[in-house]
């Protein structure tokens, strides 16, 4: 009964706004939304064919890549740079300035330095989720508490023993906070400069259908782009639970 | 970044009791800036260089020197104020629209457990669906025009608000909101001086992430739709092949984006006065 409830809670809503929806498109409705059968029958027909072999693929790859190359570059630049003081200051007012330049303007950029390419797209993407990753990795490592550092020293912990047990560790929540910005930012940048220059890619497949006015295929491409959203936080949810789940629990029990 | 984090980096905020062998208060207070300038003025002089013998040619990475030129001159052209305040309205519309929805959206939600629980799925679903899909349907509603902009920051930013006003809603304290109840307070009391403490801080974190997002977006959609604004004028830079107007253009946006961060940064500690975060006792 209780899980037939939580059930109920879940698809509730749901189930009320398409029908809400469909009965909203029944009667010729609205010229710029499809009606619930022609979207699914247009996701099918553009999605599940080729069109996921030659647009959605390509993209998810892109975007894929420049989230790997910035969480390695953010996690490891971030150590090295948050636990050395001058280098931090050095670095800290250039980094802010950096990371305020709003990302999406870049794509003009290196679309004129690289060209139209898949290089270029990664890079757009690691250009843009590099920073949150990279300035929470580096606050992460400056702000660990000192009784933990010493207690580490104390132990003799050095090098890679220091980073995988004391450091990373340390910082991993924030570092995990900087990913999940990250992948709401990856997935915009990666849309974006497809958008902008691209010969495939979702948003290139999406612009396409709006120029040429094809509605339902271009709702496709947006529900595309929601489910991929959705199955990426979802992703980040799991993992996050995983590796961080000492902490949810010390936090749990700190607030008892 | 929270305030507090920010509080505690200042060599200032570090208790005098702590080992000061280590901690930055042995460190004279001006050396982080000298080092931050000595940094800055470091990288400006490896661009230059690089754009004079690298491998990529001053035409396309044009040097500092003629960058910042061009960003001097451009603060002299009416035209190119005109476009900063395009992108500027954007972002400021759009920010307190999407604000002033997500604190009565969300007062109203969270304040009750069967919307709460009801409208949970959805918000899940919704929230991460990227703003960005939908600048081809922005684009075919208003063409480009203000709305388009406004349709995309709106949606990016509503979810981004909301979530936080869920979080600050179910965070007021059980036996606060008990005590409020025993001393009768009616409805507007309960929200004045129960419900908006609580909520503040969780609003204010939620308002700077958009504030952030919506330059981002304002900026993205200008570039694709060619809504006037700085975007447009970068994606015309580009397509006549202009690099140093392109690079003065992106000097321009990151020292906006700063100023936001100033900003928004700035406006949640004087809020924010009164809260634990600012006063730099706990950690958020």
């Amino acid at each position: 009964m209780k899980t037939l409830k939580s059930l109920g809670y879940f698809v509730g809503l749901p189930i009320v706004l398409i029908a809400a929806w469909w009965a909203a498109t029944q009667g010729g409705g609205s010229f710029y939304v499809p009606d619930p059968d022609q979207l699914v029958t247009a996701f099918r027909t553009v999605w599940l064919g080729d069109g996921f072999t030659q647009d959605a693929l390509p993209s998810i790859a892109r975007l894929l890549v420049g989230l790997a190359l910035s969480i390695v570059l953010g996690v490891g630049l971030g150590i090295a740079i948050g636990s050395i003081d001058w280098v931090r200051w050095l670095l800290s007012p250039l980094l802010e300035f950096l990371r305020a330049v709003p990302s999406t303007i870049m794509i003009p950029v290196l679309l004129l330095l690289i060209g139209i390419n898949d290089a270029m797209k990664v890079t757009v993407i690691v250009l843009g989720c590099l920073w949150p990753i990279l300035l929470n990795t580096i606050k992460g490592v400056a702000s660990i508490d000192e009784v933990q550092s010493d207690t580490g020293r104390v132990y003799g912990l050095t090098g890679i023993d220091r980073m995988r047990y004391l450091v990373l560790p340390a910082a991993s929540p924030q570092i995990f906070a900087g990913i999940r910005q990250s992948l709401a930012v990856g997935l915009v940048l990666m849309v974006v400069s497809e958008m902008f220059a691209a010969t495939e890619g979702i948003g290139y497949a999406i612009i396409n259908f709006q120029n040429r006015i094809d509605i339902p295929e271009m709702w496709s491409g947006i529900v595309l782009l929601g489910l991929l959203g959705v199955a990426l936080s979802v992703l980040f949810q799991i993992v996050q639970g995983r590796v961080l789940g000492w902490y949810e629990g010390l936090k749990e029990s700190a607030n008892d | 970044m929270s305030v507090a984090q920010r509080e505690l980096e200042k060599p200032v905020a570090v208790p005098p009791q702590r080992d000061s062998s280590r901690t930055p208060s042995a460190v004279a207070p001006y050396k982080p800036l000298l080092l931050g300038v000595a940094g800055s003025l470091g990288f400006l002089l490896i661009w230059q260089v690089f754009s004079a013998i690298g491998p990529v040619g001053s035409h396309y990475l044009p040097p500092p020197t003629v960058v910042f030129a061009e960003f001097v001159e451009n603060l002299s052209d009416p035209d190119f104020w005109t476009s900063v305040g395009y992108t500027l309205r954007a972002w400021l519309i759009g920010l307190v629209v999407s604000s002033v929805a997500a604190i009565v959206v969300g007062v109203i939600i969270g304040s009750s457990t069967f919307l709460r629980r009801a409208t949970h799925s959805t918000i899940e679903f919704l929230r991460p669906i990227p703003a960005v899909a939908l600048i081809p349907l922005a684009a075919l509603l208003y063409g480009p025009a203000l709305s388009a902009e406004l349709l995309i920051v709106v949606y990016a930013c509503f979810w981004i608000v909301l979530v936080q006003v869920l979080y600050g809603v179910a965070d007021v304290d059980k036996v606060a909101t008990d005590t409020a109840l025993t001393l009768q307070m009616n409805f507007w009391q309960r929200v004045r001086y129960l419900l908006f403490p609580t909520l503040l801080p969780f609003l204010m974190t939620g308002i700077r992430l958009a504030a952030t997002v919506a330059l981002i977006l304002s900026v993205g959609v200008e570039l694709i739709i060619g809504t006037p604004g700085l975007g447009q004028d970068v994606a015309l830079a580009q397509i006549n092949d202009d690099a140093p107007a392109m690079f003065a253009l992106i000097v321009t946006s990151g020292v906006l984006g700063m100023l936001v961060n100033w900003l928004m940064g700035t406006i949640e500690r004087k809020v924010l006065f009164w809260h634990a975060s600012v006063r730099g006792g706990v950690k958020s």
